[in-house]
This record gives C-alpha cells, structure tokens and sequence, in this order.
C-alpha cells in the first residue's frame, strides 16, 4: 500500500524479510485498528454502566425508609370533643402533641427540658401527624383509641442509619446529637425504628423534607400528558401519514409539508416550549403549568416521530395488497383502510409508543410552560397545576440535603422503569406482530 | 355549562345519527341493500360527519374567540380615562378585572369601575356560555336533519364520505406547516417587541451578558443583551462534546459494520442505544453528582483547577449522550457503501483496516459530515444538561476548565419565574430562541441535503 514500490518491482521473492516486515507492520496497524473500534464500544459500555451504577447506588437505599413504631392515643377530647364527627375539628386536631406524647411516653426519660424535648421531637418527621390525621380520616372508629402505628422517621435519622452521617464527627458539626443516638439506639433495642419499604416516594407529591417527598403527584402529572399526546398525535400523526404516503399529489404544498416535518423532527425542544408558552398560553390564555398545555406541547413535539414511523409503516405494505383489494372493487380508501393500516398497526404502535417514551422523558419544553410549580396535591383534571416526572427530578436535583440526592435517584430509577416498560412494550410488539413479506 | 359537557352531548347526538343514517337508508332501499349506492355503514359516518363536524368547529372558534371578544366588550364600557391609557397598562387593567372576575383575586387598589366591570365581565362569560350551548346544539340538530333529508338509494353516501376524510387528512398534514408557522410567529413578534427597545446590531455583536433584574431596572439601566458570550459558550460545550462523540461513535460504527459478528452486533448495538433513550434531565444529574466531582478529583491530582460546573463536565456529559446518535447514524451510512469497493480493494490484497481507512470512509464521508452537524444541531439545542452542569455566568473563555453559559440556560432562565411580557428581560429570549431556531434550522437543512445527496449517489 505505499507508492514508493509500485514503480518498482518487488526486490525479492515474496518471503524475504523486507516483505515479511512490512506485512507485520501492516497487521500490526490491522489489530491496532480493529482494538480503537472496539474500544470505542466498550468506553460507550463503560459509560452506560457508569450511569446506570450511580444511580442505583445512589438511589436505592431511598427505597427503604426509617420508621418508628408507636402507641399513639387518639385522643377523643381534642379530635371530636363534640362527639359528632364534625369534619372541621376532626382536621384542625393537635395531631403533632398526641404524636410527640407517645414519643415521649416510648423514650421514658426525655424530661421537662424544653431543649431535650425539642430534641426528641426532631426524631420524628414533621409529616408524622399527618400520617396521624391521615389515620383518622380513614377510620374514625380510631379515635379515643390507643393504636400501634408506624410513623415517618427524621431524614437525619434516616441519614444517619443509612451511615451517611457518622458517629465519628464532633457532636458540634453533626446534625444527630449523642443524646439523641442514645435514644435511637434505645429504639432500635426495642424494635421500634426500623427500616421499611417506603411507600411515601410512591404516593406524596413535593415536599421541603425529603422524608416527606414522593413522586406520586408528578408521576399522575406525567400521565395525564401522555394521556393527551397519544389522544391526538395518535389519530392526527396517523392521518397525515396515510395522506403523505398514499393520497398526496406529487406538487409543491406536498414538498412543503414534508420538509417541514423533517425539520420539525429536529428542532430543539426547548424551541417547542417557547412556542407553547407563546400560543397556547399567551394567546390562547391557558393556565401556566397545567397538563393540557404540557400534553399539546408534546403532541407537536411527537407528530413528526409519529408520521415518519408511520410512513416507514405503511411503506412496509408490499402493494400487492393494494392491489389485490382494488382488483376486489373497493376504492383507494377502502383498500387503505379496511386492508393496508392494518397490517401497518403493530409498526405504527411501535413508533408511537417510543415516540411517548422519548416525550415521557422530556424536560425543557415544561420549564418553558411553568411546571416548575412547588405541587403538594394531586391534579384533579387537565386544567390544574400539575408537575411532570422529569421535572421533579430536576426541582429536586438542586436541593442540597443528602436526602434529597437519594429522592432524586430513586425518582429516576422510577422514570427509567417507566420507560423501560414501554420500550418493552414496543419491542415486544415489533417482534410478535411484525410480518416479513 | 361545561365545555366537555357540550363535546359530549354533540358525540352522543353524532351516535344517534349513525343508527339513524344506517336505518333511514335501509327503509328508503325498501330492504335490499342491493339497491343502495354505498354500503350501509357509509350513510351513517354521513349523518355522524354532518352532525358532529360543524358543531365541533363552531366550538373550536367560539372557545378560542371568546376571551378576546369579551375583552373587547369590557374595554369597550370602561371610563374613557381608563381607555385613553397605554397599550401595556389598559392590558394591566384587563389582567386585573380578569382576576376579580374568574379567580376572585381582590385588587391592590379598590376602584369602583373595576368592580362593575368584573361583574360585567361574570355576566357576559354566562351569557356567551348558554349561546355557545345553543348555537352548538342548533347546528348539530340541524346537521341531523339536512343530512337526514339527503338519504336516498341513490345518494353517493362513500364518495361523500371518503371526500371529507380526505380533507381531514390534509388539515392534520397541514399541521406541520402550521406548527412551524406558530414557532416562526411567535418567536419574530416577540423578537421585533425586543429590538424595539434594544438595538439589534447591540444583541448580535455585544460583547457583555448583564441583563439585570426586570424589576430593579430603572428606565435609564436596561441591561446589556450581547449574545456573543452565549454563541461562544454554546459552541465551545458543543466543540467538546463533539471531540468526544465523533471519534467514539465513527469507531463503534466501523467496528459494528465491518468487523462485529452478528452476535456480538445483536448485544452491543441496542446496549449503545440505551444511552440515547436516557432523558437528558438524568444525564445532567449525572454530570452533577459523578462527572464533575470526578474531573475536579482528577484536575486536585494535576494541580488543576476544574470548576464543577466546567466547560468540560458539560460537554463530555452532552458527549456520552450524543455517542449513539452519531454511531447510528455512521452505521447507516457505512452500510449503504456498495460492496463492490470493497471486494475491489480486498482484490488488491489490502488489509480490512487499509480498505476502511482508505475506501469506505472517504466515499462515506459526505454522509459522516451530514450526521456529525446533525448531531452538532442536536448539541447546541441541548438544554437539560447544560442547565444543570454548566455555569450561569457569560464568559468569554476558552479555558475548558472554566464554566461558560449557553444560550439554552438563559433562555431558561428568562423563562421562568414571574414574567413581564413587556420588558426585554423576558423578551431577549424569544430572541435567544430565535436565533437558535434559525442555527439549528440551517444545519439541519444543511446536513439532510447532505446526506440526501450522498444516498443517490450510490442507490
């Protein structure tokens, strides 16, 4: 392969040493070469394990959830001193001093020191009466009676069985006092804090302590937006597709519409979030962060995907089945219809739901619509404040508490799962419905 | 009356007029379905079209019409005092009524006229309401029976029907126009509104990035609006990130076209994918908690100082995700290089390396070029990653191991929060946004045309 000798014939015959080192070096440069290529695979690899690592690491002890067991008095004379069940009182109840008594009453030697009681109050989270109120609510033949309930541990206390806060630092920088590991250690004696499955981070929505946030509300936002996306981009996408694909004549609107799909498909989100806070907020005078401004901004932003899976779907149809049903005597829209969209259904499936997937994990167009909203509650319907999966990982990531960091990555082990499953979902459609012609 | 109330009672009526249509063609067939032009389920889309398709368009208008009418009205009854305001402060009154009248927010300042105009406001939104019920109602009923009058034998109920499915279908093609449009619009008037205030040749070739807070600005300190502090960061995190992607990517592609067995190509390939399936929101994380402590580590053991929100962490994060993107892309284009180069060059007696090096990549390296600014494009719009893992402030740097900012973070940054559409601390990013439109319009434009090329050249 060098020009020097191709004017001049080979010195000797083709086993002499100059020839013999030459094609080692050139086999040398052959493994070399083979050795980048698959060492390129195995850094991506390497990245993609990295990834996957640190997030479960990081996020799975946040699936256990240090919680304290207590004999909690339900107190007849402060929940419904009325007897009649009145909702209001029921409501307004000291839940927290009910909660901190049995602490107490647990602990046996906390003393009338205000600072030490303070203390021993700080074991538990401050969402623990709601979980209290929580209880009664749901069963009211639990008040003026002594239950034995599980409620919510500190986050520092949970930090601290989880190790991330050590016993070895000075009392005066650590966030546990040495009284209060005493009585942690009392607890964990008795068998009364334990680490338990936690359903909080499945339920809850946005909270400021990370014992007390959950992915619930977000993820029923995310839902109710990929509700709205599949509703119109499925019939919409479908529709532009067939007309694309088998009725458009070949002129310049059709050239048009096709270029601007192309495009379309590969314009910055976060250009879709502009164009959804310009329109369909300020112009159309949707509320800021509800779904179904999210939802319309997704719809435009999956269309595109979806048309162009769908024209690779349909593209797939040998003709002879057009053929064959316009030979029959159905007309063009018969054929299309009744014979070729469904046989192009499981491919079209399959690109609209990876076309969700990809909108399921998509952020920067819901900044731009004010999502970023603090939501405590669940959305009741498309037109209340809503948050998104992707968007509470991203409010949460900028907490600084440890916590937090654990919330976090246990938040996207969550949307990875979500995802996962539709991709399943996808592959498995692809490959039990697909047909060779 | 709710909106998807009447939505409903309109989707109920459109049933009934299906077995209506269906059953109204059997009688006037006298039974032989023989004798009717179209199949029978084809007369009842007909009655179902007619009913349903009008209604939901004078709701469509009428829903999207409304607030401005109303509005219109309101102003229209205020105090001419009130009238005789700016655009921007009558737009600020409105606001206000607005929130008396639906949201029951008191105003700051109690003003008799406002009162009355939101109750004004309550009465007129109740008055349109009933009328859209009616006017809907009456159309969809008379749907019903003008399209019932028209069933005979003889009526070309499929032709009809495959007619307006076949506007249908171009209205939802149109769609993409349409949207495209909508982000042009939007972003110009916007845009336009904001070098009404600040000058263009200011925005496009300033050299300082200090926008000020819109409410502590006063009238004589506006902010400076260069966007070249953005463009320059922008580029640099993408330059990085393309060092990284380019070079993995084209060397996972080769090794997976030319030389990976079946297998092994069956395992790798959808692994490499997964990463671009990953939402870019965990890829910032990632950056946040293990790429930039690392390279911060790893900079502590050179003696170097790398910011944890560096120019590198971003662009080798922003590198990883755009890997796949790039591999797949070269995949393609390798693949579509016709097999006689190859065997022509095996022929010669050269080594496989020797072929790709010097066959298949020179005559695939129009396409490679085409996806590599595809990817480019796909880099600068990157918004998630850089908003977590790099910096806030505009700088002019070209030490990677300081932070920059890119006109993605800004754009998110003027964005949220509290918003004021008239003061061109929001605005400048509809003009960010344009701007990055038009970028990443060009190079895609660019590459496909590129790429578009190549596949003729050897189909």
């Amino acid at each position: 392969m060098t020009d020097a000798t191709a004017d001049t014939p080979p010195a000797g015959p083709l086993n002499s040493s100059d020839y013999a080192q030459r094609l080692k070096k050139r086999h040398d440069a052959e493994w070399r070469f083979r050795a980048y290529g698959l060492g390129a695979i195995f850094i991506g690899l390497a990245f993609l394990v990295t990834l996957l690592y640190t997030i479960v690491s990081e996020g799975a002890p946040a699936f256990l959830q240090s919680e304290i067991r207590l004999e909690v008095t339900f107190d007849k004379a402060e929940i419904d001193p009325s007897g009649s069940g009145n909702i209001d009182d029921i409501m307004k109840a000291d839940y927290a001093a009910m909660v901190r008594r049995a602490l107490r009453d647990q602990l046996g030697n906390v003393g009338n020191d205000r600072a030490a009681r303070a203390a021993a109050h700080r074991l538990l989270s401050s969402g623990a009466d709601l979980q209290a109120r929580e209880i009664v609510l749901k069963d009211r033949t639990a008040i003026g009676q002594k239950r034995d309930i599980w409620l919510i541990a500190d986050g520092d206390v949970d930090s601290f069985l989880k190790g991330s806060i050590s016993r070895d630092t000075p009392e005066d920088r650590r966030r546990i006092s040495n009284q209060q590991i005493a009585w942690i250690e009392k607890l964990q004696a008795d068998g009364r804090l334990k680490a338990r499955f936690n359903t909080t981070i499945f339920t809850r929505g946005a909270s400021a302590n990370p014992e007390m946030a959950g992915v619930g509300v977000a993820a029923l936002g995310s839902f109710m937006m990929l509700v709205i996306t599949v509703l119109l981009a499925l019939p919409i996408g479908v529709a532009a597709a067939i007309y694309l694909e088998e009725f458009a004549p070949k002129n310049r609107f059709t050239d048009l519409i096709e270029v601007n799909i192309n495009n379309l498909a590969a314009v910055p989100s976060i250009v879709f979030g502009i164009l959804g806070l310009a329109v369909f907020i300020n112009f159309f005078g949707l509320p800021r962060s509800a779904p179904i401004v999210g939802g319309l901004v997704l719809t435009l932003m999956s269309l595109p995907t979806i048309i162009i899976a769908t024209r690779a779907a349909l593209k797939a149809v040998p003709p002879s089945i057009r053929d064959a049903a316009l030979g029959l005597g159905a007309s063009k829209m018969q054929a299309i219809f009744h014979h070729v969209l469904p046989l192009a259904m499981p491919g079209i499936l399959t690109g609209t739901i990876l076309a969700l997937a990809h909108a399921l994990g998509e952020t920067a167009p819901l900044l731009m619509i004010g999502m970023v909203a603090f939501v405590v509650d669940y959305p009741g319907g498309p037109l209340d404040p809503a948050t998104a999966l992707p968007v509470q990982i991203y409010m949460w990531s900028n907490l600084p508490e440890r916590g937090f960091i654990a919330r976090t990555s246990a938040a996207i082990m969550i949307l990875l799962g979500f995802l996962l499953v539709m991709n399943a979902l996808a592959i498995w459609l692809r490959t039990k419905f697909e047909r060779r012609w | 009356m709710d909106i998807s109330l009447v939505f409903l009672a309109v989707l109920v009526l459109a049933v009934l007029g299906m077995q209506v249509g269906r059953s109204r063609a059997l009688v006037a067939a006298g039974g032989q379905v023989r004798a009717l032009h179209s199949r029978v389920g084809y007369y009842g889309a007909f009655m179902a079209l007619a009913i349903a398709l009008p209604a939901f368009m004078v709701l469509f208008v009428w829903t999207a019409a409304e607030p401005a009418v109303i509005q219109a009205l309101v102003r229209g009854k205020l105090p001419a005092a009130i009238q005789a305001l700016p655009p921007d402060q009558l737009s600020l009154v409105l606001t206000t009524i607005e929130n008396l009248a639906y949201r029951n927010i008191p105003p700051s300042q109690s003003q008799p006229y406002l009162a009355e105009a939101a109750a004004q406001m309550r009465d007129l939104r109740a008055t349109a309401n009933w009328l859209m019920v009616g006017v809907c109602m009456l159309v969809a009923v008379s749907g019903f029976f003008l399209a019932r009058g028209r069933i005979t034998a003889e009526f070309r109920a499929r032709n009809t029907v495959e007619a307006v499915v076949k506007i249908l279908m171009i209205v939802c093609s149109s769609i993409a126009i349409l949207t495209t449009v909508g982000i042009v619009m939007s972003m110009l008037v916007e845009s336009l509104n904001f070098f009404a205030e600040v000058s263009p040749l200011d925005f496009f070739f300033g050299l300082v990035w200090d926008p000020r807070f819109a409410g502590a600005a006063r009238a004589d300190q506006t902010g400076q609006f260069g966007l070249i502090p953005l463009l320059w960061g922008t580029l640099f995190i993408s330059f990085v990130a393309m060092l990284v992607a380019v070079p993995i990517g084209l060397l996972s592609a080769v090794y997976m076209s030319e030389y990976a067995g079946s297998k092994f190509r069956k395992v790798a390939k959808p692994l490499l994918e997964v990463l671009a399936g990953i939402p870019t929101v965990v890829y910032g994380f990632f950056a946040l908690i293990t790429i930039g402590p690392a390279l911060r580590d790893i900079g502590a053991v050179f003696g170097l100082d790398i910011s944890s929100t560096s120019v590198l962490c971003a662009g080798l994060t922003m590198g990883i995700m755009i890997i796949p993107f790039v591999s797949s892309l070269s995949d393609d284009i390798i693949n579509a290089v016709p097999q006689s180069l190859r065997d022509a060059s095996y022929g010669l007696g050269a080594t496989q390396s020797e072929t790709i090096r010097q066959v298949i990549l020179p005559a695939a390296l129009p396409g490679i070029v085409g996806a590599c600014l595809l990817a480019v494009s796909r880099a600068l719009g990157e918004t998630m990653i850089v908003v977590m893992a790099a910096g806030i402030a505009a700088k002019l740097t070209a030490n990677p191991f300081d932070s920059v900012t890119t006109m993605t973070v800004k754009i998110v940054a003027q964005l949220t929060g509290d918003l004021e559409f008239n003061s061109p601390q929001t605005l400048v990013a509809f003009a960010l946004g344009l701007t990055l439109f038009v970028i990443t319009l060009g190079l895609n434009v660019m590459a496909l045309a590129i790429v578009r090329k190549y596949r003729e050249k050897y189909d």
